[in-house]
């Protein structure tokens, strides 16, 4: 029966399997394979991470997440200042980034005429495929110096008044990472945004251009304010990169475990002390108290990409619902 | 989430067996320090030319990934640039041996406005600088040291040092807690510490960076790095009171001082040396092997270490690594024939 059917229509879900030929269930065992490893992969990955960490947690317990003392020689250590340092950097790049990405977008899909929108379109995605050491080194010798020199006096002199402001100007530390973190991310908001912005039906445009509104007051109404949780999604996936980078924050964050709210101070995020101190870590401790981090940090991500995907998919569902 | 094309994928994995078993070769790995890197991977090319059967892989992942791959058998033999602690060594089954292979050294590098001479420094005034004590580079305890130079004034002073844990910074807070009590008592020794004061930065490169993008900055680096790359650097006072720059022969000249106390293993600190020109900021890195070895692969490490005692320290100086002094190659080589096999 299942025969003629699969010669007639569209072979149905159930009878896939028992029509395949010798070569294509190989194929069905292989690829089907790969993707079980890569469960298992994961699922192997926390498992050797839990058992590696359980010594710190065990001896730290919960204080080991509310502690300021990261002291390598005397084996006592608490992740507090580096879970500010990720925090408190990645909040520094989604405030310089979501304006200008979204603004990005907006220009390119809505106003950018076409022969504009698609070079710069490119240009801003290929951000993305720059490696992070590459960034770290632009920042370390291009960008710290610059803002030493230029940005950080005008800033003191002209906000010197605010906490965030205090401080000699060093180059390194909270603001380069968090303006290098910045630029790495805005592609990934940027094209998100677009693609956001793209499934919104002409039909709306045009009602509120219909009803007398100026370009900008249809752009308010009809494109950003029915985007807002898609914005959100693209943000949240910016923000989950920002969190694990290392290697260019390592580069220009300055590196000590304090916690300053000027934004001159050096820091230290998760990830750095991992690029910092997993290879020469010598006592036992140390290398534990490591690889919790490295936990957290994988804990953060999923959580944060989690919902990214959560908050996406509530808006695409939302999408089809009123289209 | 992606998955790689199986194809590429398992013919990557066959090249990579075929090419770790080097037909016919003996197979002989080890891993450990990143700093003498350079030079072991030039001995263990060039060594391929002088013994076809042997076959030595060296991965640099850092001293402390050396020791714990070593300890748990994973290598044939590890490498490190302190030597390995009591504790580390309790932790092993048969007894480990240290020979060492080459000497490093840690340069102070600054950049000071206007400044091209030579800065000197004595020990306590370097402590004071790298312990926040000293903030200006006009700082009376400098400028009485260096009168022919002109200081700026006003000029704050910036403490570069690396943030990875790092042999470097070994070598340096080794110095350091020698020849400053307060040093010692408030922040030790170690790969990474706890620092008072300063900015952090990965590798020579970060420390480099800091240092010549901070006007006022003052850091330290491997002595090849700051010879390649003709970083400036501070002249130290030695044991004998001499104003030494770090250069290959002053610091193998700081292991010839420090011959006499030498202890039998060779577990020992050279920094703050004795020795008219000797460099008081070094020290030795070794390679870890085992007393007792299975007896092939022994019978070759012995050979290649002997053979690098030899014709391995004279490719050390145009690398910027400074060759053993001639008085220790018979220790080293008397202990090397020690090894015995099972």
């Amino acid at each position: 029966m299942s025969q003629v059917a699969s010669t007639t229509e569209a072979i149905p879900q159930r009878s896939r399997r028992r029509d395949l030929h010798l070569a294509d269930r190989i194929f069905y065992r292989v690829v089907k394979g790969t993707a079980w490893g890569m469960m298992v992969l994961l699922l192997s990955m926390i498992v050797v991470i839990m058992t590696m960490a359980w010594p710190a947690l065990k001896e730290f317990g919960l204080r080991f997440f509310v502690t300021n003392d990261w002291d390598t020689l005397g084996d006592s250590f608490g992740a507090l200042a580096l879970i500010y340092g990720t925090v408190m950097s990645s909040i520094v790049a989604l405030v310089i980034s979501v304006p200008v990405s979204v603004g990005v977008a907006l220009f390119l899909n809505e106003l950018a005429p076409r022969w504009l929108s698609k070079p710069v379109g490119f240009l801003v995605e290929m951000l993305a495929a720059i490696p992070s050491i590459v960034y770290g080194l632009w920042g370390l010798y291009v960008l710290a110096p610059f803002l030493r020199s230029e940005v950080q006096p005008f800033l003191s002199e002209a906000f010197g008044f605010l906490p965030l402001f205090e401080g000699p100007p060093l180059g390194v530390g909270m603001l380069c990472a968090g303006v290098v973190l910045a630029i790495m991310i805005t592609p990934t908001i940027a094209s998100v945004c677009r693609e956001v912005f793209a499934a919104i039906p002409v039909a709306v445009r045009e009602a509120a251009l219909g009803l007398g509104a100026t370009r900008w007051e249809m752009l308010r109404i009809s494109v950003l304010r029915t985007s807002v949780s898609g914005v959100v999604g693209a943000v949240i996936l910016g923000l989950g990169r920002a969190f694990g980078e290392t290697m260019a924050v390592t580069m220009v964050i300055g590196n000590i475990e304090q916690i300053k709210l000027s934004l001159y101070e050096p820091a230290q995020t998760m990830a750095s002390i991992l690029a910092n101190q997993y290879a020469e870590a010598d006592s036992d401790l140390h290398l534990s108290a490591l690889t919790a981090i490295g936990f957290c940090l994988f804990v953060v991500s999923l959580v944060v990409n989690g919902s990214a995907r959560f908050v996406v998919s509530k808006f695409e569902k939302r999408e089809r619902g009123e289209v | 989430m992606k998955t790689i094309s199986f194809v590429p994928f398992a013919v990557y994995t066959f090249v990579l067996l075929i090419s770790t078993q080097a037909v016919g070769a003996q197979l002989i790995s080890g891993a450990g320090a990143s700093f003498p890197y350079p030079l072991y991977s030039k001995w263990f090319s060039e060594y391929r030319h002088v013994d076809k059967s042997v076959k030595i892989n060296y991965q640099s992942i850092g001293s402390g990934g050396g020791i714990r791959q070593f300890l748990k058998g994973t290598t044939d033999f590890g490498a490190s640039d302190a030597p390995m602690k009591d504790k580390e060594l309790a932790k092993s089954k048969q007894p480990i041996l240290h020979i060492p292979t080459t000497m490093g050294a840690v340069a102070v590098t600054y950049n000071i406005p206007g400044v091209k001479t030579s800065l000197k420094l004595t020990p306590d005034v370097l402590a004071q600088i790298f312990m926040g004590k000293i903030k200006t580079w006009n700082d009376p305890a400098i400028a009485n040291l260096n009168p022919q130079v002109k200081l700026p004034e006003k000029q704050y002073i910036v403490v570069a040092r690396r943030s990875d844990g790092s042999g470097t910074t070994y070598i340096f807070t080794d110095y350091l807690s020698k020849i400053s009590s307060a040093w010692e008592e408030k922040i030790g020794t170690g790969k990474s510490v706890k620092w008072p004061t300063g900015l952090g930065a990965k590798g020579n490169e970060g420390v480099t960076g800091l240092v010549k993008n901070n006007p006022g900055a003052i850091g330290y680096v491997e002595l090849t790095y700051a010879l390649s790359n003709q970083l400036p650097v501070v002249a130290l006072k030695n044991k004998a009171g001499k104003f030494v720059v770090p250069s290959v022969s002053s610091v193998s000249a700081a292991a010839d001082g420090q011959l006499k106390e030498l202890p039998s293993d060779f577990r020992a600190s050279i920094t703050n040396a004795s020795g008219q020109n000797a460099y008081p900021v070094a020290a030795f890195t070794y390679l870890l092997v085992h007393q007792h070895m299975p007896k092939e692969k022994g019978q070759k490490l012995v050979q290649f270490l002997k053979w690098a005692m030899a014709d391995g320290q004279k490719m050390a100086p145009a690398l910027m690594y400074a060759p053993l002094p001639k008085s220790l190659i018979p220790k080293v080589m008397k202990k090397v024939e020690g090894i015995s096999f099972k």
